[in-house]
């Protein structure tokens, strides 16, 4: 185990029960490294978003505790959680609420009282590192789904979180933008949580994974051992697509 | 998606009235208004002095005549409603052209008619010299509610993403065969209404939690720097104040007859 210095996210026994009294997470434990990135596997309902909520505070913990790089998450840590944790929506149309791509990721720093020439920087520093400095001027709306989705990616860049977490980032992409987004997320040095169910890009872009089903972490591994296995898969509404086969490891070196 | 519709009002250009800050545009626009409805509708010089102002604000801007006009468009419903008065007025009547009128009604209908006339002018040239954002970012620097600032923001980034749900329903409606012809559609129009709301309320709650998540605090982070200096307060507000030495003299004038 390593020192909890050195520890992106920490999620000790969380449960959450929303209060019409439904149970969506059942005493979750979950530890990801300064420096990895992790898929969070499961299945439509598995409590996926729910986990996701807690990361920075919007649910707080019914019972158990979450920590980002060894701070609580409490009501009184809110403001710097926020700014630890960059949370990039399933749909672009949500994340990016301002009126020119420019405000959109200057939105997030601002909030945390950076202004003037030190902001323009943050943006476009921001910008650039997902490849979209070009569009830097227009409305969100004249951009294409794949394009939004970078920038929103490039919004919570913007707050140099210690973790990214992405809820479905190739959700209705088209296979260029797809391939496009991976490049960008590996070309990246933070710590990244994505959390989807297609498991062949998880495959692509992280070594570790871990799934969730029925509110608890039921496997944590490395992706390609997880992906093998299709019984473990099966008892929980995973698949690979029809065709797919985990290509062998490492021929690129 | 994507190539949404751009913003109809505005006319990209690079002259005076275009690079002033728009807080300037803002006030000057509304103190002029203000000039307009304070003038007492019987001094016709005056609203004819109004417009050559608001003409030579346009030829400074370079919006072409047939560029307000057609915009112009937008003020019918109230010249309709400025030439009914007339008819339906009473009290002292006189004929015109063979047809009956009220001598109030043709005073209050005038005097809508030119103030109505002259106010939507002046907002169709701002319009046309300053983006839509660029004068919420006005109405954020004059210290408008930030409420209602805020509001009107997101209409205008989420406009275009409703219009579109919007289409994709009728799209989806229609597909399934149905065409609204007659009043008994209605329900399923009302209906679909009612379903856009709900999905526009819902993504109205995303949008929070996308907000909190990034630091908000229920206020605007004030980003664009855009101060006026001495010399553009003074070119904007040239407008009112020369409507006001209009008003003024009209006032003088009046007095002395």
């Amino acid at each position: 185990m390593n020192s909890p210095a050195v520890n992106s996210l920490e999620v000790n026994r969380l449960a959450y029960a929303y209060p019409d009294g439904t149970q969506a997470l059942f005493g979750v434990d979950l530890t990801i490294r300064r420096g990895e990135r992790v898929a969070l596997l499961g299945p439509n309902g598995a409590g996926k978003t729910t986990l996701v909520m807690h990361l920075n505070g919007i649910l707080t913990a019914g019972h158990g505790s979450v920590s980002v790089a060894g701070t609580p998450v409490r009501k009184d840590t809110l403001k710097e959680i926020r700014q630890r944790v960059g949370l990039v929506f399933q749909d672009p149309d949500d994340q990016l609420f301002m009126p020119t791509v420019r405000d959109d990721v200057a939105f997030g720093p601002a909030n945390s009282g950076v202004s003037g020439a030190e902001l323009e920087r943050t943006v476009k520093g921001a910008l650039e590192r997902v490849g979209m400095l070009e569009v830097i001027d227009r409305p969100p709306h004249h951009l294409s789904f794949g394009q939004r989705r970078r920038v929103a990616v490039a919004t919570v860049l913007a707050m140099e979180p210690e973790i990214l977490v992405l809820d479905e980032p190739s959700s209705n992409l088209d296979p260029a933008a797809r391939r496009e987004l991976a490049e960008v997320l590996r070309s990246l040095d933070v710590t990244v949580l994505m959390v989807t169910h297609d498991l062949p890009y998880a495959l692509e872009l992280c070594e570790r994974s871990l799934i969730l089903s029925d509110g608890v972490i039921v496997a944590d591994g490395s992706t390609r051992e997880l992906l093998a296995d299709t019984e473990l898969l099966a008892r929980h509404r995973l698949e690979l697509p029809y065709g797919f086969a985990i290509p062998a490891p490492a021929e690129h070196g | 998606m994507g190539a949404g519709h751009h913003h109809q009002l505005y006319l990209a250009g690079d002259s005076v009235v275009h690079r002033l800050p728009p807080q300037c545009k803002l006030l000057a626009v509304a103190a002029f208004a203000i000039v307009v409805v304070a003038t007492p509708r019987e001094r016709f010089w005056a609203f004819g002095l109004y417009a050559v102002l608001l003409a030579g604000v346009a030829v400074a801007a370079r919006v072409p005549l047939t560029y307000v006009l057609r915009r112009m468009v937008v003020e019918l419903p109230f010249v309709l409603f400025a030439f009914l008065i007339p008819v339906i007025g009473l009290g002292e009547r006189t004929t015109v052209l063979g047809v009956s009128l009220s001598v109030a009604g043709l005073w209050a209908g005038w005097n809508i008619l030119a103030k109505a006339t002259l106010g939507v002018v002046a907002s169709i040239l701002l319009a046309a010299t300053t983006e839509p954002r660029v004068i919420l970012i006005g109405a954020q620097r004059l210290r408008l509610p930030s409420l209602l600032v805020q509001i009107a923001m997101f209409m205008l980034r989420y406009m275009d993403v409703i219009m579109d749900e919007m289409r994709r329903m009728r799209v989806a409606r229609e597909s399934r065969g149905f065409e609204a012809r007659n009043f008994r559609h209605i329900p399923v129009i009302a209906r679909s209404a009612g379903a856009l709301f709900i999905r526009s309320y819902e993504r109205g709650e995303r949008v929070h939690l996308a907000m909190l998540s990034r630091g908000y605090s229920g206020r605007m982070p004030m980003m664009d720097e855009i101060s006026g200096s001495v010399g553009q307060w003074a070119t904007a507000l040239a407008l009112p104040g020369m409507a006001l030495a209009v008003l003024g003299l009209s006032a003088v004038q009046g007095l002395s007859l």
